[in-house]
């Protein structure tokens, strides 16, 4: 391996274990709880924490209340919220912001109880309020969310000739994993999905229709969650408990709907290329990729965009269990938690993207790839085919 | 209970309040800038292509192409809830805007909705405003 980036390293993960909290916490006490977990797993503990990366998803003025529910005093604060992406860009933030001597141990923190909440992101509602003048020209239609990544499959199926069949795929792979992971059953069990096994492709096409063409397998689950990353400097990273992840590369982009504009294509096609570049990796050679599964047709355009295989053949390249763990030879593996379709989606996930591909890193998977180096997280927040942002972060241990 | 009604978009937000107030003509407008020829839609204060920003607002035929669709069957709106399925669609105007709209007039969304097709405004009339709904040019 050539000399590549250690300007930072993730050296403390926690992926808080309930799926449902029945109300009974709120996003703060989740976020605190997973925060002194993490850094519980790096060795450190609060005092050492002097920079703080957050969403806003504890409310108020983000960073600042988190700071002070936390009982810190941070020399950084960064509040950046691009949705489901978030966790990516505090990533990237985090390497930058370290790199430069700015801080030495970022905090990351996520809470939500949205399945408490019952805020209708995943198969029948809609996704943001109606503050933005773009969200004030078509509340009469009645697009769900969903309705919004379905017209993004629809285009892919139109364009590229891709099947409902493949994009089953995305959705059998990552079940595959979640039936492996222990907290994955337990939050299919409290989330009451009705039929916890693996399932195949005709399972998924055969699923209940939500938005033509995106069936009910192919739509991610609604989930209470949270967790925290721990990232420091390589000088704290030597001392820790586990051994560091190291942050290779990251990329960040924005893309919209534009007259004219090709809706297939997400930002990943901007923020992978920087992403990789600066990592001095090529997607051939990632083992896992972990992938914001909102629903399929997210998964199969980012693996297009990052460069897995050429745009529009994703529905071929992902075919016949491709993306399984235990098929290291033909790619990477997809979402070995589970993901959002099958193991954690309150919201936001980008956080277990960061967590599962430390994971892995570590050796510490439930689906383990053998050997495993090199890992790809990618966010995508806000609406695939409509306003969204996308992180890239490039990871590899030593 | 009174029947559920189909949300409507609000005349105070100043981006968009021209938009809506012209759909009392059964106008469909969009923005070009004199300066850059930039079509802006979504309608806005500013001119997204240059800085000179001379916005002048034009009247589209109302006719356009399918972009992509989706046949919804699933929703939590009490008024959507009762249309499924239902249709909605990307439509690109033969001006160049590219709008989100139904599709209606149609007798089965799921056989005779098709990517390409070609499609011209219907109007439904409200109280302040009239909503561009879509349907087959050729009906």
């Amino acid at each position: 391996m050539t000399a590549r980036s250690r300007d930072a390293a993730i050296v403390g993960i926690h992926e808080y274990p309930s799926r449902d909290v029945e109300g009974a916490v709120s996003p703060l006490q989740i976020k605190a709880a997973s925060a002194a977990r993490a850094l519980e797993d790096a060795g450190l503990s609060w005092n050492d924490v002097d920079a703080i990366y957050d969403a806003g998803d504890g409310g108020g003025m983000g960073g600042l209340n988190v700071a002070e529910y936390f009982g810190l005093k941070p020399r950084v604060i960064d509040t950046t919220n691009v949705g489901g992406s978030s966790y990516e860009y505090h990533a990237a933030h985090a390497k930058r912001d370290i790199a430069r001597g700015r801080a030495r141990v970022a905090l990351l923190s996520y809470g939500s109880t949205a399945h408490s909440n019952v805020r209708r992101i995943g198969v029948g509602g809609r996704g943001f309020g109606a503050d933005h003048p773009a969200d004030n020209m078509d509340p009469f239609a009645g697009t769900t969310l969903v309705a919004h990544y379905a017209m993004v499959a629809r285009r892919h199926m139109h364009d590229y000739g891709t099947t409902s069949e493949q994009l089953a795929e995305i959705g059998v792979a990552t079940r595959c994993h979640a039936m492996r992971n222990p907290e994955a059953v337990k939050a299919m069990e409290d989330l009451e999905f009705l039929d916890i096994r693996e399932t195949t492709v005709d399972d998924v096409v055969n699923s209940r229709m939500i938005a033509d063409p995106l069936h009910l397998l192919d739509c991610c689950m609604i989930s209470d969650g949270g967790g925290a990353v721990v990232i420091a400097a390589p000088e704290v990273a030597r001392d820790c408990r586990k051994p560091p992840v190291w942050l290779l590369g990251a990329g960040e982009a924005t893309r919209y709907p534009e007259n004219g504009g090709d809706i297939t294509t997400t930002a990943a096609a901007q923020s992978g290329p920087d992403a990789f570049g600066e990592a001095g990796v090529t997607p051939q050679e990632i083992d896992v990729a972990m992938i914001y599964d909102s629903f399929s047709i997210t998964v199969l355009a980012i693996l297009e965009d990052l460069g897995f295989c050429p745009k529009g053949d994703g529905g071929h390249w992902v075919e016949g269990g491709r993306l399984r763990f235990d098929r290291p030879a033909d790619g990477p593996a997809l979402n070995t938690d589970g993901g959002g379709l099958s193991s954690n989606h309150p919201g936001m996930r980008g956080i277990f993207l960061l967590i599962e591909a430390a994971r892995q890193l570590r050796g510490e998977s439930c689906s383990q790839v053998n050997g495993a180096k090199l890992a790809v997280a990618h966010g995508n927040g806000g609406i695939l085919g409509s306003r969204h942002c996308a992180g890239t972060v490039i990871l590899g241990r030593d | 209970m009174s029947e559920p009604k189909r949300p409507l978009p609000n005349l105070h937000d100043p981006d968009t309040r021209p938009f809506w107030l012209a759909t009392r003509e059964k106008v469909i407008t969009y923005q070009q800038c004199n300066a850059c020829g930039t079509v802006v839609f979504y309608p806005r204060g500013h001119c997204t292509g240059c800085l000179d920003g001379q916005l002048v607002w034009k009247d589209s035929a109302g006719i356009g192409t399918v972009y992509t669709y989706s046949v919804v069957r699933q929703s939590y709106h009490p008024f959507f809830r009762g249309l499924v399925p239902y249709a909605v669609a990307w439509v690109d105007l033969d001006e160049g805007p590219r709008l989100i709209s139904n599709i209606v007039g149609i007798e089965d969304p799921l056989r005779d909705l098709s990517i390409g097709m070609r499609v011209r405004v219907r109007w439904e009339e409200h109280d302040e405003l009239s909503i561009p709904l879509f349907e087959p040019a050729a009906s």
